[in-house]
């Protein structure tokens, strides 16, 4: 099986000492800062990103791999333990596993979490790996007026699954893809948008605007709340693990969760949030067992499977970024940023030409869940002493790390200028109730687009029906319209309402 | 008229004057033709989508109705300006303004600055308490970023370290 030779050279490669310390280190990173109360994923990655600067491109990403996934039990950690969803997909796994948590049962949910997510997590690994070369051959067939058609597709994606107003969401990709064209433009040399400041003329830092937006932003609109709301919770946690019952339970939850989270995962723009909504929505039309606990009131079934969904989820999303270099979200987008850091152009060329790497990095992923599993099993107990630091504490070294962060990535202060500028536009989109994510994902696409844009144009001799006279092109863009129209059919849109008012 | 979303009002107003300066900057580059795409081509096609959904936005402010008219609210003008005042600090501890002739006080300064700033956005401020957090934060980082990931930065001030 070319398959397991494959993964068993993945396996060697990642399978080092210092590789295995490296995930170590990340997933403890990760889980202690995804912890932190309203600081998820992307906020991490962002904040850590610099720390592998320094090392190998494969352990870098193994590490990145490790806080990815360290930053996403944390996240639900503190969904759990303190009614905070640290990220968007998080935000189901509040509803029963709060409830939960109240009840003293905090330690039994927060396992059926960390083990629904491994068994997830290692299901996606495998789906990862056996459908990534076939799915390569086919990036191979894709021209300039395909990805052009996938990025529209993903983006389209993007803005379903965001919650509120579409067209705020739509005009937040714009702007975002305008924001990422600021900068020298590659074919001309013409500096666009940089009002003669010579460190504009890089273009605009992608941490600079994550850290700004995401972090700044967020901090200055929680202070803003009054204390009691976001007071922690610090009740006495009782039984640190399961009960027989609750396996029986939790069993198929997270079975049905890692299907659902895989299939959803793939999709360019959908991926884990979508992955948790859905896999909660079925389980929530399942018939109850005798005796088990209705949802919303601490169901366990309602905690493993949205959690096994949105790692699922998570795993597959590396499929359209490994395959055809286009990150579905905007954890992915900080991946194809950190690749690109250390000279990798993520995309089809990686698995052919870097193989090592390529398998490595899958490998890694399944080192990355195991190690989350060892790691934080015994350390449930701690981590719910973690969030007695009290908020005066955490935000000024949040903003500290932002700040270290921002001025390591160029040792410019000009970045930092920055950074508080898209601090107070994080703040403003706030208050104006847009969400800052499809931005991030505008922003990595911009230079993308408008590069396969143009050359489509160019072979087509400015055609634009060149987008639909091509058979994968057409059906591509099809498949926006289709999700675009189901979105907008009034009795999906109430329901999708629906869905999000749950939260 | 009477404005139905004052959050759709304002960031509708957003949208439309940012589209339409990156469409009336874009008209300063080459634009070109579809087939030979100038540096201008695809901002200023951006940019007027960007003000056609800004416009759409705000027309929708105005027509459909909300049940309480989502305001924006109350600016928190406190974390806001300590938050920012306090990351600026950083740069300027850190690295110095040449153009203000203020020379660079490194790293620990830096830290210490930002995180008393920065901690008077929050409700109760203890200036001993953030001077403690401030050394943790201080050993921590130095640990971190200059001993273990031996990253560039200016840790003491110029004049002493020369």
């Amino acid at each position: 099986m070319e398959l397991f030779d494959n993964l068993a050279m993945g396996f060697g490669v990642a399978f080092t000492f210092q590789n295995l310390l490296y995930a170590f280190i990340g997933c403890l990173l990760g889980t202690l800062i995804g912890v932190l109360p309203g600081i998820g994923p992307v906020a991490t990655i962002a904040m850590l990103l610099p720390a592998t600067y320094a090392l190998p491109p494969i352990a870098a990403l193994i590490m990145l791999a490790g806080i990815y996934y360290g930053a996403q039990y944390g996240g639900s950690t503190t969904a759990i333990l303190v009614n905070l969803p640290g990220e968007s997909s998080s935000v189901v796994t509040v509803i029963d596993g709060y409830q939960m948590a109240r009840k003293g049962r905090a330690g039994p949910a927060l396992a059926a979490a960390g083990l629904g997510s491994f068994f997830a997590g290692c299901v996606g690994t495998l789906i990862l790996a056996a459908f990534a070369a076939p799915l390569t051959e086919v990036a191979f067939k894709f021209g300039p007026a395909e990805y052009f058609s996938l990025m529209i597709l993903g983006l389209i994606g993007a803005v379903v699954l965001a919650s509120g107003s579409l067209l705020k969401a739509v005009a937040m990709i714009v702007l975002g893809l305008l924001l990422g064209l600021v900068g020298t433009d590659v074919n001309s040399g013409v500096a666009r948008f940089s009002f003669d400041i010579p460190e504009l003329t890089d273009g605009i830092g992608f941490i600079t605007i994550a850290m700004g937006v995401f972090g700044y932003g967020e901090i200055i609109a929680n202070l803003s709340q009054p204390e009691d709301k976001r007071e922690v919770f610090t009740g006495k946690v009782t039984g640190l693990f399961p009960t027989k019952e609750d396996f029986k339970n939790m069993i198929p939850a997270v079975l049905r969760g890692t299907a659902i989270g895989s299939m959803l995962g793939i999709l360019p723009g959908g991926g884990a949030l979508l992955a948790a909504f859905a896999a909660y929505t079925i389980e929530k039309k399942t018939k109850l067992r005798p005796g088990e606990v209705p949802f919303g009131q601490g169901n366990i079934r309602g905690v493993a499977a949205p959690e096994s969904a949105n790692n699922a989820g998570a795993q597959t999303s590396f499929i359209p970024l490994l395959t055809l270099g286009i990150p579905p979200n905007a954890v992915m987008a900080l991946m194809v940023g950190a690749m690109t850091i250390h000279n990798i152009q993520p995309g089809p060329q990686v698995m052919t030409s870097n193989p090592q790497l390529f398998w490595g990095l899958i490998a890694s992923m399944w080192i990355g869940n195991a190690m989350l599993i060892i790691l934080n099993l015994p350390l449930i107990g701690m981590w719910i002493k973690l969030l007695t630091v009290p908020y005066r504490w955490l935000f000024p070294a949040i903003v500290l790390f932002c700040a270290i962060g921002v001025y390591s990535t160029n040792n410019n202060t000009f970045d930092i200028w920055l950074v508080g500028a898209f601090g107070v536009i994080g703040y403003v989109f706030i208050k104006l109730g847009v969400e800052p994510a499809p931005l991030l994902l505008g922003f990595i696409l911009g230079p993308m687009m408008e590069e396969n844009l143009r050359r489509a144009l160019l072979l087509s001799r400015g055609d634009w029906s060149v987008f639909v006279t091509r058979g994968l092109s057409a059906s591509l863009l099809a498949a926006a319209a289709v999700l675009l129209i189901i979105v907008l059919l009034p009795s999906v849109k109430s329901k999708r309402e629906e869905a999000f008012v749950e939260e | 008229m009477k404005i139905k979303s004052q959050k759709d009002f304002f960031s509708g107003l957003m949208f439309t004057i940012v589209g339409a300066a990156f469409a009336y900057g874009a008209t300063s580059y080459n634009v070109g033709t579809g087939a030979r795409m100038g540096p201008g081509y695809f901002p200023l096609l951006l940019g007027v989508i960007l003000a056609l959904l800004g416009a759409t936005i705000l027309f929708k402010s105005l027509v459909v109705e909300t049940p309480d008219g989502e305001p924006v609210g109350a600016w928190a003008w406190k974390p806001l300006v300590f938050i920012i005042a306090g990351n600026l600090l950083f740069g300027i501890l850190l690295g110095g303004l040449p153009s203000l002739g203020l020379p660079a006080m490194g790293l620990i300064a830096a830290i210490f600055g930002t995180t008393i700033v920065v901690s008077l956005a929050g409700d109760e401020f203890s200036l001993k308490e953030t001077v403690v957090l401030s050394a943790i934060l201080s050993v921590m980082s130095y640990a971190a970023f200059i001993l273990l990931l031996k990253l560039q930065f200016p840790v003491w001030p110029t004049f002493i370290s020369g």
